[in-house]
């Protein structure tokens, strides 16, 4: 299909293919619940750690709790690397189910469920972990049997040439238009494979590093990353940093065309935007 | 920007707040739901398929250094039982205390602590790792249970332990209790603890006897044991799911 012709260019162009669609939309619904059940999880004890134990004699790096101020009102503070911060509302100490001040590390609209329950929680983090890790591994089965890999995310020469451009177009928020626009830019193409093959990887292995059973599988294999506690840790911020690639991917989905992207992700039509000229029948 | 701009974006912030109310508010309603949270519970079977296809009968807990000992072993759960049977014990050094070791096997008997003490022991550094997500480490002293099975001989369809407590829970007339698999049962790092860090196991810790389990989370490993019982299946235990914690939901299988 040319840009040129007509017909494609009404019906759009096939941008992305239905499995890469669908895996992309489990991948959001699981990560989604793994993130807000795996809050509620947190909140069961939110404090992080660096090392083998909890109890190692340091204080722990981050920590949310309450405490009461000079006037004996109940604060929710968090404490990170010994600084204390005053996040009543927030973390430490927010609205409970019923409306009145709960002492808990995330507030209500950030766990699944929303009321205290590890259990629960517990239940629907592994679920959807399962649902991740099958999901990302039929993408990558995917993703190099299509050549979906060696077409669109690993970087050409001509990628890495044209990065400085890239980045200062980013910066100014201008995106390429046209054909130009089907193919995935320089920098798209590393943030995707640093999530896919960096942040995701990692958060799951940190999870499993949390797993007493599979820590039976080598001896010491968690010391690598610091022990278990540090593996909670890793975990936590894996998770945090992917949730900001959330954050940047759907902004950079919003500023250049988020109809013509969503539809992309949806139907797999993706429609570029020509410059009139004279001789194009309209 | 356009008005056009402004109404659109408008209308994603709106969606966007509508939309993960919904599902928040949906999740809480699914988390109610017993045909949704059987779904999600499957997992587990699957997660411990996995574990126990990945790992061997015999695979070992990582055990630490002297140097790795938490300054505190932090005492969850109960931490004085609530028993007028269990204080008496207290008050006599545990001189009256017995084990009681029984069910499907072919020797019942019960054991007194010094007994107990005077069976081949052993010592393991180890890492207790709470399911609410922190982990203290600790040197235990006691006797892996494999000994006190090979003394009593259990049945052929002795499938399970359980483990039974000292201490009432809720106050229901119901104690903690707690349930592992053959498997489990024989492994060598299993053991009846009746000593913690070079000291007699304080009473906050689980005294005189708590087990260890150590491949799984801390609930698994019971404290103030009164007797241990070997059964063909548990749903006639408590309300059947083979713990006081998986009576309340937790995974019976606490490998993750």
């Amino acid at each position: 299909m040319s840009p040129d012709d007509p017909v494609a260019r009404s019906r759009g162009y096939l941008r992305h293919r239905w499995p890469v669609r669908l895996m992309h939309w489990i991948n959001l619904l699981a990560f989604a619940l793994l993130l807000l059940s795996g809050l509620q999880i947190f909140n069961a004890h939110p404090a992080l750690y660096w090392g083998k134990s909890s109890y190692t004699g340091a204080p722990p790096l981050l920590q949310m709790t309450t405490r009461t101020d000079a006037s004996g009102k109940t604060l929710g503070v968090t404490r990170v690397f010994g600084h204390e911060f005053n996040t009543t509302g927030v973390f430490g100490l927010s609205a409970g189910p019923d409306g009145r001040p709960s002492a808990r590390g995330f507030p209500t609209w950030l766990t699944v469920p929303s009321t205290q329950w590890l259990s629960m929680a517990r239940h629907w983090h592994f679920f959807f972990a399962w649902v991740l890790v099958i999901n990302g591994l039929c993408y990558v089965l995917y993703t190099l049997a299509s050549r979906h890999f060696a077409r669109d995310l690993w970087p050409s020469r001509t990628d890495w040439r044209g990065i400085g451009q890239s980045i200062l177009d980013h910066l100014r928020l201008r995106h390429p238009q046209g054909a130009d626009a089907l193919r995935y830019n320089i920098l798209q193409k590393l943030a995707y494979l640093v999530v896919i093959f960096g942040l995701f990887p990692l958060v799951i292995l940190m999870g499993l590093a949390m797993s007493p059973g599979l820590n039976a599988l080598f001896t010491g294999w968690i010391d690598v990353f610091g022990g278990r506690q540090s593996a909670r840790t890793l975990h936590f911020v894996a998770a945090w940093l992917l949730v900001a690639f959330v954050f940047i991917h759907v902004f950079e989905v919003f500023i250049s065309g988020v109809w013509n992207n969503l539809r992309s992700m949806i139907t797999g039509r993706y429609r570029i935007a020509h410059e009139e000229t004279p001789h194009d029948p309209t | 920007m356009t008005r056009h701009d402004d109404t659109r974006r408008r209308f994603f912030g709106r969606a966007l707040a509508a939309g993960s109310g919904l599902l928040l508010t949906g999740c809480d309603q699914l988390s109610q739901n017993a045909w949704f949270t059987r779904v999600l519970g499957s997992a587990e079977k699957l997660t411990q398929g996995t574990q126990r296809l990945l790992l061997s009968r015999k695979s070992m807990a990582q055990e630490f250094s002297e140097a790795d000992i938490s300054p505190q072993f932090r005492s969850n759960g109960t931490s004085n039982p609530n028993n007028p049977l269990y204080q008496t014990w207290v008050a006599s050094g545990f001189a009256d205390y017995r084990l009681q070791v029984d069910g499907l096997v072919a020797r019942p008997r019960a054991y007194t602590l010094d007994e107990l003490k005077a069976l081949p022991s052993r010592t393991q550094i180890t890492r207790h790792d709470c399911v609410e997500g922190w982990s203290a480490i600790g040197k235990w002293k006691g006797v892996s249970l494999s000994h006190l099975l090979a003394q009593v001989e259990p049945h052929p369809q002795a499938n399970y332990v359980v483990f039974h407590c000292a201490d009432p829970m809720n106050g229901q007339g119901s104690h903690y209790y707690e349930s592992i698999d053959m498997d489990d049962a024989w492994h060598v790092q299993t053991v009846l603890a009746y000593d913690l860090n070079d000291a007699p196991l304080p009473v906050k810790n689980g005294a005189p006897i708590r087990v260890r389990v150590e491949r799984q989370l801390g609930y698994k490993s019971a404290k103030y044991l009164t007797r241990i019982e070997l059964v063909e299946r548990f749903d006639h235990i408590g309300k059947g799911r083979g713990g006081y914690w998986e009576d309340r939901g937790y995974e019976w299988y606490a490998g993750i």
